[in-house]
């Protein structure tokens, strides 16, 4: 078998295709668990977007559309989330799993009337140049523009988190609500936006899916990225550049095993799928082992109710 | 008083979910009264139906059985589901080893060495979280899908049938290695009688025992259970080898029970449904067998309205996450009572 540079190259690019919901979800949910609150809903949400997606390009045959409308989508159902844990005071575990029973059930009962229809070729763009230049081609052009919008959002989330204002009271709220609180800063109202942020983002790696990735509507049709999603954060402990390049790691497994079928190798399959969680697993045993370095890392008030005395 | 708001909450978030569920319906231009006929009365207007009522309750009250020991005791396991398949690959594994025994021993041991295999897996949490510091919702989590991706794995290369034309599935089990089925024609087995033991020891377990007591505390209050000198790691991995074991037991029982082999779908995630019925239920044995009936109805009712409505079968779903929502929300009632006593929230 010849290895030559321009499969590589578009070996490469389906590597950066498959990742792209994995970095659109993850680093929403990033900002989410940043400001303290965990969401488990990233899976309900994602698959909401996917067919809030879908229909709208069905329904308004404008893709411009589309894409707001899963943002938005997103953005609605976790209000849900964000009026539980926030205003009533709900555990963010049990509110986050119901939101992602809520969702898949409820797409699915949206996309009855969706299934079957071929989805829209979505633009691609710089194509003449994929073609004309070899393995840099392939590897950097002939994408969509939601692609690189996915490649450039780690940068500027990192940049967002560590040098803004908004981004310090983030992780202020995220590491100390108390004193946050103290110093003035709305807790729950930073908490809430962060919550919508990491909705709008999970709609939009669910219309990835539906409008770009497998141009169509099936039903569950996220398959567990939503999940790859939420461990992908603990595993680039919470820091958003490393989440770009655990979603490349994590979705180069996803090409490698439709390669390794075809040429027959003998590893199983389910054992490379199995792999990011397992790494996942090993991650966090590391961070956590030492408490210094897990203080360093993780939102220390992740997951817990804050609840101001009036 | 506030003791039975605490238990007339999962009524009204019942009510809540009817009626959202209804609003639902009609947005989607069924007639509400009518659909949610089909959905919570059709399927068990008749005795069939009843018993596949059963049927599905049982794995779920058992799940959430385990599963209030460790919620009691704030614990988040929430890899239930991945117990349930781990617990099912050892007990049908074992199945197929015995495939060419005839007695009654073959049973039990199915049985317990499911509930083993539930049991060692959910320990992998526990021990990580009491001697690693990791995050138990996490690391459950990401086992339940390394399980379901064994069981694949296995039911597609090694186990899986020589005579089954490369189907995704083992042999069936033999006659001596399935649960008894209690009536003719009905699929309820003997399974039930498992969840209902199991309900009444967790009874006197959480009632009536040291132990009980200690999850209780520990629940209530952290600082509280060491003060009282609790042994917080001993405990946590207890109240994790029950929930596993209770897992692990219901994975057996469905793969000897209603399936009959090992195949790639051998739980409708009954593991995760099994929170919502432990929150339902209130933690509360009692309350989580009429919370696992309720749930159980969602699943049938699912199945039901796909047939007569069209609709897809996750509408069950929609129905469970409602119920959950609506449960959650409620306990801000319960808020400020609670507060009154002295206690936080998230140590209810």
């Amino acid at each position: 078998m010849s290895f030559d540079l321009n499969f590589i190259g578009i070996l490469i690019g389906a590597i950066m295709a498959s990742s792209v919901p994995l970095i659109l979800a993850a680093s929403g949910e990033l900002i989410t668990e940043r400001s303290g609150v965990l969401n488990l809903g990233v899976e309900g949400m994602m698959i909401i977007g996917a067919i809030s997606g879908f229909a709208l390009m069905v329904v308004t045959d404008n893709l411009f559309f589309a894409v707001v409308g899963s943002m938005l989508s997103g953005l609605i159902i976790s209000l849900i989330f964000g009026l539980l844990t926030q205003s009533l005071l709900t555990n963010h575990v049990a509110t986050g799993l119901a939101l992602t029973i809520f969702g898949i059930g409820m797409s699915a009962m949206i996309g009855k009337n969706f299934v079957g229809i071929p989805g829209k070729e979505f633009p691609l763009l710089f194509v003449n140049l994929k073609e004309s230049i070899p393995f840099l081609g392939p590897v950097l052009f002939g994408h969509s523009i939601i692609l690189y919008f996915a490649f450039g959002l780690p940068f500027l989330t990192n940049y967002f988190l560590k040098k803004t204002k908004t981004g310090l009271i983030i992780r202020a709220v995220g590491d100390s609500p108390t004193s946050a609180s103290n110093q003035g800063i709305n807790v729950t109202l930073v908490r809430y936006s962060c919550i919508l942020y990491g909705g709008a983002m999970c709609g939009l790696a669910g219309a990835y899916l539906s409008l770009i990735y497998t141009p169509q509507w099936i039903e569950n049709m996220t398959g567990g990225r939503g999940w790859i999603a939420l461990a992908l954060v603990v595993f680039a402990t919470w820091s958003p550049i490393k989440v770009l390049i655990g979603a490349l790691i994590f979705g180069g497994i996803t090409i490698l095993q439709l390669h390794m079928q075809a040429v027959g190798l003998r590893i199983p399959v389910q054992l490379l799928s199995a792999l990011p969680y397992i790494m996942t697993i090993i991650v966090l045993v590391v961070i956590s082992r030492d408490s210094r370095k897990i203080k360093l890392n993780t939102p220390t008030s992740l997951g817990q109710i804050f609840y101001k005395e009036k | 008083m506030s003791r039975s708001i605490y238990f007339l909450t999962p009524v009204l978030a019942i009510f809540l979910t009817l009626f959202g569920g209804g609003i639902i319906f009609f947005i989607l231009g069924f007639n509400p009264i009518e659909a949610l006929k089909f959905f919570f009365i059709t399927p068990i207007s008749d005795l069939y139906g009843f018993s596949e009522l059963l049927v599905k309750a049982t794995p779920l009250c058992l799940i959430a059985i385990g599963l209030s020991f460790c919620f009691k005791s704030n614990n988040w396991n929430i890899g239930a589901e991945g117990q349930l398949i781990f617990g099912g690959i050892v007990g049908g594994g074992v199945a197929l080893l015995f495939y060419n025994h005839d007695g009654f021993y073959v049973l039990p041991i199915i049985i317990l060495s499911g509930a083993i295999g539930g049991m060692l897996f959910a320990m992998i949490p526990a021990i990580l979280k009491t001697y690693f510091n990791t995050n138990e919702i996490l690391v459950s989590l990401m086992l339940v899908y390394v399980a379901k991706l064994l069981l694949d794995y296995l039911v597609v290369g090694p186990w899986s049938n020589p005579e089954g034309f490369n189907f995704p599935e083992t042999r069936q089990f033999s006659e001596s290695a399935r649960m008894p089925i209690l009536f003719d024609g009905l699929r309820i087995h003997a399974g039930i009688f498992i969840t209902l033991i199991t309900v009444f020891l967790s009874w006197l377990i959480l009632y009536k025992t040291y132990l009980g007591f200690q999850i209780k505390v520990s629940g209530l209050s952290l600082k509280t259970a060491k003060y009282a000198g609790f042994k917080g790691k001993t405990m946590i991995i207890i109240v994790f080898m029950i929930s596993g074991a209770c897992a692990g037991l219901a994975g057996v029982g469905e793969i000897t029970g209603p399936i009959g082999q090992l195949h790639r779908n051998i739980s409708p995630d009954y593991g995760f449904t099994a929170i919502i019925v432990a929150f339902l239920g209130r933690l509360n044995p009692i309350g989580i067998i009429f919370a696992s009936l309720i749930v159980a109805l969602t699943y049938l009712g699912a199945e039901t309205a796909q047939i007569f409505l069209q609709v897809p079968k996750y509408t069950g779903q929609v129905f469970q996450g409602m119920i959950l929502f609506f449960l959650l929300g409620s306990d801000y009632l319960l808020f400020f009572k609670i507060k009154f006593l002295g206690l936080k929230k998230n140590e209810l």
